[in-house]
């Protein structure tokens, strides 16, 4: 039946990392709890509606009954029990699943630097001193560790298949860590509206095989582009659907040139903002 | 002279954009001509310039139906796009869309839902109290005119300029000048900001009639469910709104004057933004829906012809829903990057609130048990809302779940959750509380059969139009999509789109319903004042009711003070003789500070600076010189009291002499008038 309705495919429903998995095991469990509740609310709805009908005399008609001890300390304590119930839940999933912490695994964590554009996303590799615009490549079964940053409005990175999302907004970063168990190709975009080209904000994940992976930083460094200071600016002149681009080399420090753009001395803002200004028109 | 308004404001670049345009203007000559048809005297004496409580709650509700047309229309244009646009641009480019899907939220909340809430409380919680106005009538008509002046910005944005792209929320630094430059998003800032200061006035307003208006023996824990839930909003409408106008107000600041307040440059902080904002909207969301609760309350216990069950439980749960509303409001942005210690908190403080609501969902089903049900239209809205609003529920405490809101949130997920809050819950609670009271506003019934229609519709539409957006959020849909490449999509918005389709129908049924009930109306007078065998003390004036409500005020003894009254056989016990009553005057100076509001507003958002200047003088001198005027009541005297309560009582009893040549028993729903001597 979930096949029938596309939902087997789903990425929330079939997760192909374990911090997705997590999130979306603690949804179902928190769901079946409530369940408790919702069921025989909905079951007593329509028993009460069709059984005390004005039409039927038979049942019991008790007009001046309002009260009732034992009835009114259940409905406040088995609702209190459920929610007690998933406040231990949360509190555990929520410090477990926190997207600042560093996963435990064996293997050393992959970092990626992110960078949120009008509209389409930047990665940078700062070990292999590459980059690309929406494509993320990484290795499979390794963490996956990412900075993210905004270079305009605030916007949301998500990669549903493999965990969260995670707000990019500029001056800030943000921290995310996901793992694909697998290799395989999965859709994030960016979740956060922000003009006229968010609806093609997405890019393609690509956890790769160790030999993939390597094959495909070599075709990055095949690119004749490089990321210098003024192919930046151009790139982040607002785009639409931007296709995939490589670069085989990037600026030292640009994610924390990009970052300081926003953070940094009342006249470099005004410069800052002049040249926005500009970008925007 | 014009600021930077030209003649490329007008939408002459779109055909959709020009059809709003042009349904918008016929829509205000429509207003126009029905004004001139009641005659211009008349509408303006006895309605703009009004301050009887009554009156300015019908007009609230009006404008709560209109832009309720408006809103909707948005919503089927969207509907519409996402049904077509896989892999295509559907009818609508980005930028209308983006329009469309921010005037709608920004319609249903601030100028449908808010004009809705108040006018109920208007029309119902001075006569639920036992009053004969609200404390502070003139400003109740201030708070109106500033409502509709608010919603006159937003209709306007159609024809003169665009409306914002940024959502209905705002969210700076998109909402900012850098990223917005032109003047949707000050359309939208102006709107909220003159609307919201509306609001804040209204809830001082009941808060200060509910908590001293009360008629005598009606003590704190005698009132009626839908005053209590009255009074905790306006106690949330006065702390929340002030969190909205400063926001807005900053927002301005750095939009027309340069500042930097939530910029991403200068120093500013967007952050700062989004927790004013939802500091603010998350006691809205319950500022919207405690009412309905209220409403709930009073339609299970009439129409179950029972007490309501669990009265001081339903209390305690309102208060501390109040209260707790204003601790959560951090839920909305789970995914900003706070430490998992702060998101817990507020997550589990969320789910906390699931508690008393739970308590509350028990406690309307124990009053149905063992009750007599009639299945009035304001009853199926209750039943249906019960069994949506649970699912509602669960997926908010879902979403409270901090990891499982990082897969969830900005989904349509999201939007059916709220959206499964806010229509069985916010709007039925409405409708069911404007069929119940229709007759106490007009003196005639509601059409039944096309009330229940239009539930039905309603229900049926709801369950299509999001059930399929629940399921969209799992497969990684976000919300505020203009297109899509994912083909697994598109059937789930076609379903959705039909059910879209369905509520139309259901809003349909609510049109004919209007107009039948207004043709039938003979039929269907309520000469009594008491149309459902009511319980609580609205009941016991006339319908309509009389300009003072209550020739006398009623002596309360009991929680159900009309059903008590009645039980004792002393419901309409006339006084020996009438005295006179002092009634507060119309002014027109709520409609003049509305019309200046408004032009501030538009002269703010085009810059026309000496226009600005000119309409905020204008409404500084009409505000004082209507604080120098000491003559602003009449004396109603004695004898036009009794003129007035005579022919009330002529009619009931005329209905007991018909009922008994019937051969109808008289019972309990047929006044027994005995007069005190």
């Amino acid at each position: 039946m979930l096949s029938g309705c596309g939902l087997s495919d789903a990425p929330i429903i079939s997760p192909k990392g374990p911090i997705a998995l997590a999130e979306r095991d603690l949804l179902f469990t928190a769901t079946a709890v409530m369940l408790l509740v919702i069921i025989p609310v909905i079951v007593m709805t329509f028993l009460f509606a069709w059984r005390y009908r004005a039409s039927n005399m038979k049942a019991r008609y008790a007009p001046n009954w309002s009260f009732s001890i034992p009835l009114e300390a259940t409905v406040w304590l088995i609702p209190a029990a459920i929610v007690m119930a998933l406040g231990h839940l949360l509190w555990n999933a929520t410090h477990k699943l926190d997207p600042y912490k560093r996963l435990d695994s064996a293997a050393a964590p992959f970092e990626v630097q992110v960078v949120a554009q009008d509209w389409k996303w930047l990665f940078i590799y700062p070990e292999q001193r590459i980059a690309s615009v929406n494509e993320l490549a990484f290795p499979s079964g390794r963490p996956l560790s990412l900075k993210i940053t905004s270079d305009t409005v605030m916007n949301s990175f998500f990669i549903p298949a493999l965990g969260g999302q995670i707000y990019a907004m500029a001056g800030m970063q943000a921290r995310l860590h996901l793992l694909a168990d697998q290799p395989g190709r999965f859709t994030g975009r960016n979740t956060q509206y922000s003009g006229d080209g968010f609806a093609d904000q997405h890019f393609e994940a690509i956890a790769a095989s160790k030999p993939d992976f390597e094959n495909w930083i070599a075709k990055v460094r095949q690119s004749q582009d490089t990321l210098d200071a003024a192919a930046y600016r151009a790139l982040a002149a607002p785009s639409i659907a931007h296709p995939v681009t490589y670069y085989s080399s990037v600026a030292p420090n640009l994610f924390e040139t990009i970052l300081a753009k926003y953070r940094g001395h009342k006249a470099r803002d005004h410069q800052q903002a002049a040249e926005a200004a500009n970008r925007k028109f | 002279m014009l600021g930077k308004l030209t003649i490329d404001a007008l939408p002459f670049y779109s055909w959709v954009a020009m059809g709003g345009a042009v349904v918008t203007v016929l829509g205000g000559l429509a207003v126009a001509a029905t004004i001139m048809r009641l005659g211009v005297r008349y509408t303006w004496s006895e309605w703009l310039t009004t301050v009887d409580h009554k009156r300015i709650g019908i007009m609230y509700i009006m404008l709560a139906l209109v832009m309720l047309l408006r809103g909707f229309a948005d919503a089927i244009m969207m509907r519409a796009q996402q049904a077509v646009a896989f892999n295509s641009d559907g009818y609508l480019p980005p930028d209308h869309f983006d329009q469309i899907f921010s005037s709608h939220g920004t319609i249903m909340i601030f100028f449908m839902a808010m004009p809705f809430l108040s006018g109920l409380m208007n029309l119902v919680v001075p006569q639920q109290i036992g009053a004969r106005d609200v404390a502070f009538p003139f400003m109740n008509s201030v708070s109106l005119w500033l409502s509709a002046a608010g919603a006159g910005l937003v209709l306007i944005s159609l024809v003169i300029g665009t409306f914002s792209t940024a959502g209905w929320t705002g969210y700076p630094p998109y909402s900012g000048l850098e990223y917005s430059p032109d003047v949707g998003v000050d359309y939208w800032i102006w709107a909220v900001l003159i609307a919201g200061v509306g609001s804040t006035l209204t809830g001082i307003n009941f808060i200060v009639t509910i908590l001293k208006r009360r008629a005598p023996g009606m003590t704190l824990m005698r009132m009626p469910l839908f005053t209590w839930t009255a009074f905790c909003t306006s106690v949330l409408m006065t702390f929340a709104f002030p969190a909205l106008t400063v926001a807005c107000a900053l927002l301005a600041l750095d939009r027309t004057f340069g500042m930097h307040f939530f910029t991403n440059t200068g120093g500013g902080n967007p952050m700062n933004y989004i927790n004013l904002f939802w500091m603010w909207g998350h006691p809205e969301v319950y500022i919207l829906i405690l009412p309905a609760f209220g409403i709930f309350s009073e339609v299970v216990a009439t129409f179950s012809r029972k007490r309501l069950f669990g009265y001081a439980s339903l209390v305690l749960a309102t208060a501390s829903i109040a209260i707790l509303s204003f601790t959560v409001w951090l839920h909305h942005f789970f995914t900003m990057g706070a430490g998992a210690n702060v998101n817990a908190v507020f997550g589990i403080a969320t789910m906390v609130i699931a508690v008393p609501t739970g308590v509350k969902v028990f406690d309307w089903l124990f009053t149905m048990f063992r009750g007599r049900i009639e299945f009035h239209p304001s009853m199926l809205w209750t039943l249906g809302f019960i069994v949506s609003f649970v699912i509602g529920g669960m997926t908010g405490v879902l979403l409270a779940l901090p990891p499982a809101d990082y897969l969830m949130h900005n989904s349509v997920f999201l939007v059916a959750h709220f959206h499964n809050m806010i229509i069985p819950g916010v709007l039925f609670g409405y409708f069911a509380g404007y069929m119940y009271w229709f007759p106490k506003a007009f003196g005639f019934k509601l059409n039944e059969q096309w009330g229940k229609r239009s539930f039905w519709c309603w229900v049926i539409g709801f369950y299509l139009a999001f059930m399929p957006l629940y399921v969209l959020g799992f497969m990684g849909m976000p919300r505020r999509m203009e297109h899509y490449n994912a083909p697994e999509w598109q059937p789930y918005l076609i379903v959705a789109m039909l059910g879209v389709c369905i509520i139309l129908l259901g809003i349909v049924c609510m049109i004919v319903q209007i107009m039948v009930s207004i043709r039938q109306r003979n039929k269907a007078l309520d000469l009594t004042g008491d149309p459902w065998n009511g319980r609580t003390l609205e009941w016991l004036t006339s319908s309509p009711a009389a300009p003072y409500n209550f020739a006398v005020l009623p002596e309360v003894c009991d929680r159900d003070a009309f059903h008590d009254m009645k039980v004792h056989g002393i419901a309409y016990r006339r006084p020996a003789r009438y005295e006179d009553i002092e009634m507060p005057k119309s002014t027109a100076a709520g409609v003049l500070l509305g019309a200046f509001a408004f032009l501030l507003g538009f002269a703010m958002i085009w810059h026309i600076w000496w226009l600005a200047i000119a309409s905020a003088l204008a409404a500084a001198a009409t505000l004082i010189a209507r604080g120098c005027n000491d003559d602003t009541e009449y004396v109603l005297p004695a004898s036009e009291v009794q003129r007035i309560e005579d022919g009330r009582y002529e009619v009931m009893a005329s209905i007991v002499r018909a009922g008994a040549t019937e051969g109808e028993p008289v019972a309990a729903r047929k006044p027994s008038l005995e007069r005190a001597t």
